[in-house]
């Protein structure tokens, strides 16, 4: 137990203190706060590369069209004025060219009496102040035209209001309505569900890979036949898998723990924002339960896979190699749950939430977005449980074998080999 | 502490690295392991330190198994050299030792001591991966021994190693054995063998074909080499029955004759001839022995 804890804390520590990983956290850290005050951040360069409100020139046949334009613009906050010209249209194009104007609107009127229009401008990229215009004169046309038609200016307004779209879940136990999640909790949960999803998928292949090369590495520099004649390899595989995940931790903790902060602090700003898209305040304490749970349930699943691969390989750089079916299971799982995340109830979801190397994603998936009988996530967890058991024990079979073999090949055959070195004949 | 192999065997697939090996290994003795590239020692040392398991036959120590309950009394030092390459000198020997067992403490006050004696403190800080072979292969000693470990396994110490520190280190192996450490190792150059071991045993593809004290084994071989240095030419001792082989240099001959009384012969023939500068009956070295016997198994 003593030597456990060596191993244990030599790879926490040693993981810790490396570059390479306090790099990673730093510029992830900056990711998120930039992420965060991404609205400040534009607006700052916004304000400095736009110090004047713009102005487009409008020639325009019918002055009263000119007059509602330029009103609506007011009203409706854009950063740019109108101003009207009576100078020719090739006059006024060749302002725009010595950037006195932003752009030439010509109006014309049509044959029914309708306006029409074309903008001129020398900056196809800006397209807001274009977008904004047509949207602007197409109200215009509508009220011109409807008011041909003799309509009610309320009978209008009634025809774009838009219609009342609600959605509500039926329960599938009948009328007792409790167990029913609401929108906003449902919504809520899906942010939630997400998050983990994610990080999950991102701790799988950063931190998976991080034993498999660690134990690589061990074998390469031939350090790994002192260490294993020093304490038992098995040992020394789950302290390794624990190591790095105590370390796996406390970066998510970091992450999420800073992520949490900014978005308290900016709450305000935020109203409406990321806390009602990801609906934080609405999720129940049982789905942050069962995200702990099932995340380091599929933390040890892949972790353990990793380990035994990257006990097979001799060579660093093989680790990519070997972990390939790995990752590919991982993407299988993170794919599943995407197409999840909009369907939850579905036949494949369900299934694939009690086949063990894709239920930390779906089953979580479920429990979160879905009220299923809590046998049912047990029943999972067992699943999951059992496997990992049962692959810790063969691994740790392969590991002791994998660990004294030195070879050119990179392929599941060597699994074959190691158990062969690792047995008594 | 007897260190004990009774008929170990050890097969992978069809192949059979170690052949029925019985082997005694008396406790504070060095204890030398001979043999050819792939004669199976490597194989023997990791079936000794319970990496692998024999396929027959058992290995006990003091009557007991090994096994990880015994590692803390055990020291290795593998043929291929194996340290952390971007870990500095003191954490990674501080480590290894916490490995065998040591507590921190302990294992930097030995550290500092073993890093003295073998002339290299001012390595204490440094990257493994930024020393010279020579350096490296003395830290990888200290991991070995750092622990003060019972029973100490050599697995070729002093490849790569000049002179001076060939002795710097055999020096450091003779101490540890007169404190009271046993001492197995392995090496292709019969001449430390010569210097260190009281016993040996040498292996042929798995099988022993050489075992027992150092000095039955050169007399019971029999074979003595004779060195001749004569003013007159000599060239007519081939023909001398009992005269096996013969090297002829400036200053005069060097042959293996097939026992004492052909040198006797070989006297006879000589005298009156002229002026005999030398005539000098040696003991054969262990580098004969090995080559011939080597050479048998081939053939």
């Amino acid at each position: 137990m003593n030597k456990f804890m060596t191993v244990f804390l030599h790879t926490f520590l040693s993981k810790l203190k490396a570059k390479s990983f306090l790099i990673t956290t730093v510029l992830f850290l900056l990711f998120i706060f930039i992420a965060a005050n991404i609205s400040s951040i534009t607006s700052l360069f916004d304000s400095e590369g736009e110090p004047e409100e713009q102005t487009v020139a409008v020639i325009s046949e019918d002055q009263t069209i000119f007059e509602q334009l330029s009103e609506r613009l007011e009203i409706g906050e854009s950063n740019f004025q109108v101003d009207a010209v009576d100078t020719s249209l090739d006059m006024a194009k060749e302002s725009v060219t010595e950037g006195a104007y932003l752009g030439v609107l010509h109006i014309t009127m049509s044959n029914e009496g309708l306006p029409e229009a074309t903008y001129y401008t020398d900056d196809m990229m800006s397209m807001t102040a274009e977008a904004k215009l047509s949207q602007e004169l197409e109200q215009i046309k509508i009220a011109m035209a409807t008011n041909q038609a003799g309509l009610d200016q309320e009978i209008i307004s009634s025809i774009y209001e838009p219609m009342e779209f609600n959605t509500e879940q039926i329960a599938a136990g009948g009328t007792d309505g409790g167990s029913i999640k609401t929108e906003e909790e449902l919504s809520g949960a899906r942010g939630l569900v997400y998050v983990i999803l994610f990080l999950l998928y991102f701790a799988v292949i950063s931190y998976g890979n991080m034993i498999a090369t660690d134990i690589a590495n061990e074998k390469t520099s031939r350090v790994m036949e002192i260490l294993i004649s020093s304490s038992s390899p098995v040992n020394q595989m789950f302290a390794k898998i624990l190591g790095v995940g105590l370390l796996g931790l406390t970066q998510m903790a970091l992450f999420l723990g800073v992520g949490y902060l900014i978005l308290v602090q900016k709450q305000e700003e935020l109203v409406g924002g990321f806390f009602e898209v990801f609906g934080l305040s609405e999720i129940s304490i049982s789905t942050f339960i069962y995200a702990i749970i099932f995340f380091l349930l599929g933390y040890f699943l892949y972790a353990t896979m990793a380990a035994v691969l990257g006990s097979l390989v001799s060579r660093t750089e093989d680790v990519q190699q070997m972990m390939m079916p790995v990752i590919l299971l991982i993407v299988a799982a993170f794919m599943i749950s995407m197409i999840g995340l909009s369907n939850p109830g579905s036949q494949f979801v369900t299934i694939s939430s009690y086949i063990p190397f894709f239920s930390p994603m779906t089953m979580f998936l479920r429990a979160g977005m879905l009220d299923i009988p809590i046998w049912e996530i047990g029943l999972s967890i067992l699943i999951l449980i059992v496997t990992i058991i049962g692959m810790a024990l063969i691994g740790a079979r392969i590991y002791r074998g994998g660990v004294l073999m030195y070879g050119s090949s990179t392929s599941l055959k060597d699994i074959k080999k190691a158990l062969q070195l690792s047995k008594k004949e | 502490m007897t260190l004990i192999l009774e008929n170990v065997s050890k097969k992978f697939g069809s192949f059979t690295a170690v052949d029925q090996l019985s082997l005694e290994i008396q406790e504070n003795s060095i204890f030398g392991f001979l043999g050819a590239n792939g004669a199976g020692k490597t194989t023997t040392f990791r079936m000794i330190l319970h990496l692998i398991d024999p396929t027959n036959g058992s290995i006990t120590w003091d009557k007991d198994k090994i096994d990880y309950r015994k590692s803390d009394l055990i020291g290795y030092l593998p043929e291929e050299r194996g340290l952390y390459p971007k870990l500095k000198v003191r954490d990674q020997l501080v480590y290894l030792g916490k490995l065998r067992g040591m507590t921190k403490k302990d294992a930097q006050k030995e550290l500092n001591t073993w890093l003295d004696r073998l002339k290299v403190p001012h390595y204490l800080d440094k990257k493994v991966e930024d020393l010279s072979k020579g350096n490296q292969q003395k830290i990888q000693f200290i991991s070995a021994v750092i622990h003060k470990p019972k029973l100490l396994i050599l697995d070729e110490p002093f490849s790569g190693l000049d002179p001076v520190n060939v002795e710097m280190l055999k020096s450091a192996v003779e101490d540890l054995k007169n404190e009271g450490t046993t001492i197995v190792f392995s090496s292709h150059r019969m001449e430390h063998v010569e210097q260190l071991c009281e016993n040996l045993c040498m292996l042929q593809t798995g099988k022993r074909i050489l075992h027992g004290n150092l000095r039955e084994i050169k007399r019971s071989y029999g074979k003595k080499n004779l060195r001749i240095e004569t003013d007159f030419d000599i060239n007519f001792v081939k023909q001398i029955p009992g005269v096996l082989k013969v090297q002829t240099y400036s200053w005069g001959i060097d042959c293996q004759i097939e026992n004492e009384a052909v040198s006797q012969k070989i006297l006879e023939q000589l005298t009156g001839k002229g002026f005999i500068r030398k005539f000098e009956l040696e003991e054969p070295s262990l580098n004969d022995i090995f080559i011939e016997k080597a050479g048998e198994s081939y053939e």
